[in-house]
């Protein structure tokens, strides 16, 4: 971001992060600081990698070379216990919400309470409630997960990533599937998190619509690199190839829209010049 | 030449396989003091494979004993020895029966039930929230079905045993017409304890019972995350099972005899 800021300020720095899969440079000798207790949003082509930036924050993944420093600790060093313990500060909402199905809406949103504390029941119980009422689904506290819509599942895993007050959110794809009422709900509540409690938040989105209420920074990442960065009115108005074909929504641009083939006459069977 | 790498390539994996289930049995040893926290969880397991499987291990051990019974009632009368069938069909039981059906239907109904869940956890990302969470998985998942396999297993083995010496009387006694008396006292003067109850069916029934829930939460634990990959992990979680339980039934009789 801003190279005068100071390490501290940051809370997540990435460093020459390169990553090979199944012959594929995901990474490019990337570089990304995120600062600490702002609304920071990657967007990218699909298939860049978001996700899987977010699991190398995660220490789910490793990369081939780089760092990856999450409050002054090196993820990719850390031992199994030293990362359980950083995790335990980072809430994670899944693209496809990875709602517990053995378990209702409460208790899934009461898991993380349960394992790593020792709390009263009544306590829980109040946490639980206070979370579900902020993202609109006390009521479904009952319900398993099998009886809620794709929408009320990522809002019930939203309440999940917070019921710890974690220092970190990382939300993976956090608008999709959600109708305009809950959406809104959901900026407001992204953005009171990082207000009042000075959570800082990693959004992996594609609506700008949406992400222009609620960043104050974005990454706009293609072939491996950061290619453009800022905040949201800055970025939409930079008029790079990459910004204007990305947030354009056009097919010709820097990011080809056709995954690389051969050919298409050839593949259609057509003869070679035509007929 | 093919035929013979294809079958050098299924050798090698299948080999490759029995490493990585040995590591992971490694894992699931060291997770084990990390799991003692979730004894709730490891009872719900034991619930879930032991309670629910009674059902049908106490149907099967009826009909075994009966069916024995009935067999041997038809041979021993050649020999005017129907008086011993009672005997037979318990030791038959203790020694072999009891534990490897016991083990090849705990394979067959707790052993893929807990391979697809693991599996669809995983292919539904539950397994990585609960990493996410700081939760490890290997503590909350596998161990608990692991140690409630072990320790259901010696548990529905006993019940089946019971319930095909129970069949065996009933054909015999009560269908056949031997004396009740003679039944019970025959049965109770050959069956030894160590011999056929502690070597036959309790250490047989904990190997067995650590294999199945082994294999059971290997194959769950590494099913690709799709609706095929759950498939085949439940269909080889049968398969290598039943391979796995009838080997070591010879080993274990070749030491335990």
């Amino acid at each position: 971001m801003n190279a005068a800021a100071s390490p501290d300020d940051m809370l997540i720095r990435i460093r020459g992060l390169t990553t090979v899969l199944s012959g594929k440079k995901v990474f490019d000798a990337l570089d990304m600081d995120i600062p600490r207790g702002k609304v920071t949003a990657i967007m990218g082509p699909s298939g860049t990698g978001k996700t899987t930036l977010l699991k190398h924050i995660t220490g789910q993944m490793r990369g081939d070379a780089g760092q990856i420093t999450v409050d002054g600790r090196n993820v990719p060093e850390l031992s199994r216990e030293a990362l359980y313990e950083l995790r335990e500060k980072i809430g994670y909402l899944f693209q496809n919400s990875a709602l517990l199905t053995d378990y209702d809406v409460f208790e899934n949103v009461a898991f993380p309470l349960r394992q790593h504390t020792k709390l009263p029941e009544v306590l829980i119980r109040n946490l639980v409630l206070t979370k579900l009422q902020a993202v609109g689904l006390r009521g479904a506290a009952q319900l398993m997960p099998s009886e809620l819509s794709g929408g009320m599942a990522r809002r019930v895993a939203l309440a999940r990533a917070i019921v710890f007050d974690p220092m970190l959110i990382l939300y993976d794809e956090p608008f999709v599937g959600i109708d305009p009422i809950a959406l809104n709900q959901v900026l407001k509540l992204i953005r009171t998190l990082n207000e009042t409690l000075g959570i800082t938040s990693v959004l992996v989105a594609h609506e700008l619509d949406a992400i222009k209420h609620v960043a104050d920074h974005i990454f706009l990442i293609a072939n491996g690199k950061v290619v453009a960065q800022g905040d949201p009115k800055t970025i939409a108005d930079d008029g790079s190839p990459w910004t204007r074909q990305f947030f354009g929504g056009e097919a010709d641009g820097p990011v080809p829209f056709q995954y690389p083939a051969g050919d298409y006459a050839e593949a259609l069977g057509f003869p070679r010049g035509g007929a | 030449m093919n035929a013979r790498m294809a079958n050098d390539n299924v050798v090698t994996q299948a080999l490759g396989q029995i490493g990585s289930c040995g590591l992971f049995l490694l894992q699931i040893l060291a997770a084990i003091p990390r799991s003692l926290r979730y004894g709730r969880e490891t009872v719900r397991q034991l619930w879930f494979v032991g309670a629910m499987s009674l059902t049908i291990i106490m149907t099967c051990g009826l009909f075994v004993g009966m069916v024995l019974e009935l067999q041997l009632y038809h041979v021993l009368s050649m020999f005017g020895s129907t008086s011993m069938s009672g005997t037979v069909v318990a030791i038959a039981t203790y020694r072999e029966l009891g534990p490897v059906v016991t083990a090849l239907l705990f394979a067959g109904r707790a052993g893929t039930a807990i391979t697809a869940e693991i599996g669809l956890m995983r292919a539904t990302d539950q397994i990585a929230a609960m990493e996410l969470m700081a939760v490890d998985p290997l503590a909350y998942v596998a161990a608990p079905r692991f140690l409630a396999g072990l320790v259901a297993m010696p548990l529905l083995c006993c019940v089946f045993c019971a319930l095909a010496v129970f069949g065996g009387h009933l054909v015999g006694v009560s269908w056949l017409g031997i004396d009740n008396g003679t039944f019970w006292s025959n049965m109770t003067a050959t069956v030894d304890v160590w011999q056929d109850i502690i070597s036959g069916v309790i250490w047989k029934s904990l190997a067995f019972g650590a294999v199945v829930a082994l294999i059971a939460v290997f194959q769950g634990y590494t099913a690709p995350p799709t609706s095929e990959g759950v498939a085949y992990a439940t269909t080889r979680t049968v398969v290598a099972s039943s391979i796995a339980i009838l080997a070591l039934d010879f080993v274990l009789t070749a030491f335990l005899m």
